[in-house]
């Protein structure tokens, strides 16, 4: 065991609380060689965290390591003393965490923050420490690092804080690098930009890595090995080429099934995992996976079962352990087949637009406030100028980065933001003209469902009041008429009656997203604004959500709004996609064309730029570079033109006008769409 | 049920959980200093209202016969003022006022002062600018200063100086309440209401002032002691409801011409009592602002 750098010997970690103890790690083994990357992949409270966090001995307040070793570099890291910590962390393992803008010290500047460290361990004087920094921070690829170290965290760029972060985390040069979500709050392009570079930077320093993540795409390319944790437990251990080919515990397998990339088919539902994990106050017995897994035997509920090492039956053959009384046999068992599909009815599009937008813009203007409005002041321009029409029946998803301005589109359409130019009609109505009582009584045909459903409930009602309040608002139905109302909404969004006497809080992230929905059903809306709504979940619960909302708009004929960033949930429930940047809608087009043949350099950036969750999937390409500019001085012309490949001289002196150039249907606001070369392609 | 249905069922779901003022309770409960300011409070309360039930007194007709007795003559184990009242039947009977007048001045300013300050901070804007503006302009003349002006003018009788004292009191927690208004509105919650249709009213008195109770009902027991004070400064300087009423305040002025000769029964009785209520309803205060902090965590 000699040449492993890090090795993790049954670990329990335990978080006492007020009330309670929680077993947060119960038996962790891992081990890792100088220079491997292992990502540890798995549903939130599944002890990722935990197990990074314990390695740096960081649990947070109350917990502490109840049994095990974790050895690093021969040195036990469980049972070392404060000092001995203090010159591992940031000097021999580096740590990156997820918030870039929490983990950096607002009242430092960058170069003293990412110089503290060298200071702290190397003794190395200021000077040297300053010098070593910018040579840091020019190896991240911050551009003028001189300059840069004079800034503090605010004038940055979440992109740039987190290249901050990693530069801090590198600059005492660590043996093991532990990045915890390192990119989950940066946007697609950002991201790929970071694991690039982390990537990169491991090469060259022959550093090891751990890469603790929820997102099974960001892993695919970026490790050699993968544990998959559940309940406070390593499920599976693997090669992240065996593991991702075929999986063998049931939960690695339902977790693949669960992603929006793997269905099968569009028009079939994904595969859900029922159920949360175990909170683990109390030692569950038998295999912990049990209670969410379709294939449990008695066997499984009474025993619990023994990671068993296995050599993998692939190539390489290397060690692939995993948990599990009734593993996945790859030779009979392929990953979709999960959870038999229902059959389906057919959609209920149909052709009748609902919504209407012409030339929708909205402004807002930089100096605020009721005695600081001047003409002619400088304005954020967050949505210039979008015209689309949305059918009766459809999923319309608008995609792109944060900033684009997507969400303000869509709070604009369900009215709780004014349009400064252009007009916004629904059913033929412009919404923007309706008076006091005809708004009210147009909210009922159009409502929001939140990114936070959480922070959208008021904290202090009970369930039963919060579904209430929409039919009290618009007088519907006396208090019994209510009460079997919000009983019908539980039952059709799948919570229990029972549900009306508690508080939002004492649901789960799934749960309270489905309260959400079911609170926008309430008053039976024809139109459904969903503002990121499976963002914040984790792949199994987003997979159940998505399902519900299908369901719904299958047996109401809903017309969905589905405004997200992440392309694989818009490519499976859109029929209709537009892609937004920096305020303008670039392109649209049903979501099959958008999604096959892009015709604009933006489209096509963002999908080259999407982790695949497939270890073998050749990159394809150019993935986008550079970051979106301030919305408050867009470029001239095509605003894309500062990150676009192709740009020529008239994209920055006019702005391209939409074209359909190979369907009707497919519109594209670009001088050079790329048009596929072939019949049928017409030039612009 | 729709096929994904599954996910909601968990064992526990059937039972209503307690509610949120109940779980506050018994987080308070679990604060010592609280408790002693909540028993304080009551024993206070008892004292004053219900101990002339048993301590009987006549607090209307001078005797100075019995003019400054000590402590422990027969019939007054507190002595007697400088005009023979019974110095414990007086100290309940000046408590009542202190009491009424402070509470009903402390809730009444707070009342006014959420309703105003929830109004501004919700509704925002030149509302919001026009509504601080008064505030401010009010904050800038000393309280002091305008409770003597305006008690030097008029007479007081228990109502007019419940309405002087909460005229100068409302300012604090109108402030307040606007910030936590402020910071409300932009909650998705307030923005869900709005999209159901939902106004004004509705935002304010449903959402706003219920998530900013704690805040209402922590500076409601600040603002009872503060007033309780005044009531105590006005009577000192004579400025308070006039004789025979009496309040502790005035009690303090008329025993304070004696500390050259040494009755100290005409000090000390009612400024303990007045630092007493004043500092349980402090304890009370700090205490449910604790338990209002971690209402809303998990159990």
């Amino acid at each position: 065991m000699t040449d492993k750098l890090l090795t993790i010997e049954d670990l329990h970690v335990e978080i006492a609380s007020r009330a309670r103890t929680v077993h947060a790690l119960d038996g962790v083994d891992l081990d890792l060689a100088p220079g491997e990357a292992l990502g540890i992949v798995g549903e939130s409270g599944c002890g990722k965290t935990m197990t990074a966090l314990s390695v740096l001995g960081l649990l947070p307040n109350g917990g502490r390591i109840t049994g095990g070793r974790v050895l690093f570099d021969g040195t036990d890291l469980a049972a070392a003393a404060q000092p001995v910590l203090r010159d591992v962390r940031g000097n021999t393992i580096g740590m990156v965490f997820q918030d870039p803008l929490t983990s950096l010290n607002p009242t430092m500047t960058i170069g003293a923050q990412v110089a503290e460290p060298l200071v702290l361990h190397t003794g190395a004087t200021k000077a040297e420490a300053w010098r070593k920094a910018e040579e840091t921070l020019r190896l991240v690829g911050m551009p003028q690092p001189g300059e840069r170290m004079k800034n503090y965290p605010h004038q940055l760029s979440g992109g740039m804080r987190q290249r901050v972060a990693i530069a801090m985390a590198l600059v005492c040069e660590p043996k093991l690098l532990i990045a915890d979500e390192p990119t989950t709050a940066l946007d697609v392009t950002t991201q790929h930009q970071i694991l690039e570079l982390i990537d990169e930077l491991r090469d060259r320093l022959g550093m090891a890595m751990i890469l603790v993540t929820h997102d099974l795409g960001v892993i695919a390319k970026r490790v050699d090995k993968v544990a998959v944790m559940y309940a406070g437990k390593v499920a599976e251990r693997a090669g992240v080429r065996p593991l991702f080919a075929a999986p063998r515990h049931r939960y690695t397998q339902a977790l693949f099934a669960a992603l929006p990339e793997r269905a099968a088919d569009e028009s079939q539902p994904l595969a859900t995992i029922p159920g949360l994990p175990p909170s683990l106050v109390v030692r569950p017995t038998g295999c912990r996976f049990a209670p969410r897994c379709a294939f449990a035997t008695d066997e499984c509920r009474a025993a619990e079962p023994e990671l068993t090492d296995a050599l993998d039956p692939g190539e390489g053959g290397g060690e692939h352990a995993f948990a599990c009384f009734h593993p996945v046999d790859p030779e009979t068992d392929p990953v979709a087949e999960v959870v038999p599909p229902a059959p389906e009815a057919a959609p209920v599009r149909t052709d009748e637009s609902l919504l209407t937008l012409r030339e929708v813009a909205k402004e807002y203007p930089l100096n605020s406030g009721p005695f600081a409005r001047r003409k002619g002041a400088a304005a954020v321009s967050a949505v210039a100028g979008v015209s689309l029409t949305v059918k009766r029946g459809e999923t319309f998803g608008i995609v792109g980065e944060s900033g684009c301005g997507k969400s303000t589109l869509g709070r604009m359409v369900v009215g709780l933001e004014a349009p400064t130019g252009g007009e916004i009609r629904f059913e033929g109505q412009d919404i923007t003209a309706l008076g006091r009582k005809e708004l009210r009584a147009h909210r009922r045909e159009v409502q929001l469902m939140f990114q936070d459903s959480y922070a959208s409930m008021d904290p202090r009602s009970r369930v039963g009041a919060i579904l209430r309040e929409p039919l009290v608002i618009q007088g519907i139905g006396d208090r019994a008429a209510q009460d079997a109302r919000i009983a019908e909404l539980l039952d059709e969004v799948g919570l229990p009656r029972g549900a009306v006497d508690r508080y939002p809080h004492e649901f789960s992230g799934g749960q309270r997203q489905r309260l959400g929905l079911a609170r926008a059903l309430a008053l039976s809306p024809a139109l459904v604004v969903a503002d990121e709504p499976v963002s914040a979940l984790d792949v199994s619960v987003q997979a159940q959500i998505l399902n519900l909302m299908r369901d719904l708009q299958r047996d109401k004929g809903l017309t969905y709004l589905f405004i997200s960033h992440d392309l694989a949930v818009v490519r499976y429930l859109a029929d209709t996609v537009g892609v937004m940047y920096l305020g303008k809608l670039v392109e649209t087009g049903p979501a099959e064309a958008v999604f096959g043949t892009p015709l604009h350099p933006y489209t096509r950036g963002l999908l080259d730029t999407v982790n695949e969750p497939d270890p073998t999937a050749e990159p394809t390409g150019t993935p986008l570079g550079g970051e979106t500019p301030s919305a408050a001085a867009p470029p001239s012309g095509c605003r894309f033109r500062t990150r676009c490949p192709i740009a020529q001289d008239i994209c920055a002196t006019t702005e391209p006008p939409p074209a359909e150039p190979t369907a009707a249907g497919h519109r594209v606001a670009c001088h050079f769409p790329l048009v596929p070369a072939g019949p049928g392609a017409a030039g612009a | 049920m729709t096929a994904a249905a599954v996910e909601a069922t968990q064992p526990e779901a059937a039972v209503a959980t307690p509610s949120l003022a109940r779980r506050t309770l018994s987080v308070f409960a679990r604060n010592k200093l609280a408790l002693l300011g909540a028993v304080l409070l009551v024993g206070l309360i008892a004292f004053c209202f219900l101990g002339p039930l048993i301590h009987h007194t006549d607090q209307v007709h001078t005797d100075l016969s019995q003019a400054n007795l000590a402590p422990g003559s027969a019939g007054h184990p507190l002595g007697t003022t400088d005009l023979g009242y019974d110095m414990l039947g007086r100290l309940m009977y000046g408590g009542q006022t202190s009491l009424e007048v402070g509470l009903a001045a402390g809730l009444l300013a707070t009342l006014f002062g959420t309703v105003y300050g929830a109004v501004a901070g919700y509704f925002g804007g030149w509302v919001d600018a026009a509504m601080m503006r008064i505030t401010d302009a009010a904050l800038a003349i000393p309280a002091l200063f305008l409770l003597v002006v305006v008690a030097a003018i008029i007479t007081p009788s228990k109502p007019v100086l419940i309405l002087i004292i909460a005229s100068v009191a409302w300012l604090s927690p109108a402030r307040l309440i606007r910030g936590e208004a402020l910071a409300l509105r932009s909650r998705d919650y307030i923005h869900a209401m709005r999209l159901m249709g939902g106004g004004g009213s509705r935002a304010v008195f449903q959402h706003i002032v219920p998530n900013a109770i704690g805040t209402v009902i922590v500076n409601a027991t600040f603002q009872i002691a503060d007033a309780i004070l005044y009531v105590a400064y006005l009577s000192f300087l004579g400025l308070s409801i006039p004789p025979p009423a009496a309040d502790w305040g005035s009690m303090l002025s008329s025993g304070i011409t004696y500390t050259q000769v040494g009755y100290w029964w005409l000090i000390f009785p009612p400024g303990i009592a007045i630092v007493l209520v004043v500092a349980a309803f402090n304890f009370i205060g700090d205490g449910l602002r604790d338990a209002f902090d971690v209402r809303l965590q998990k159990n």
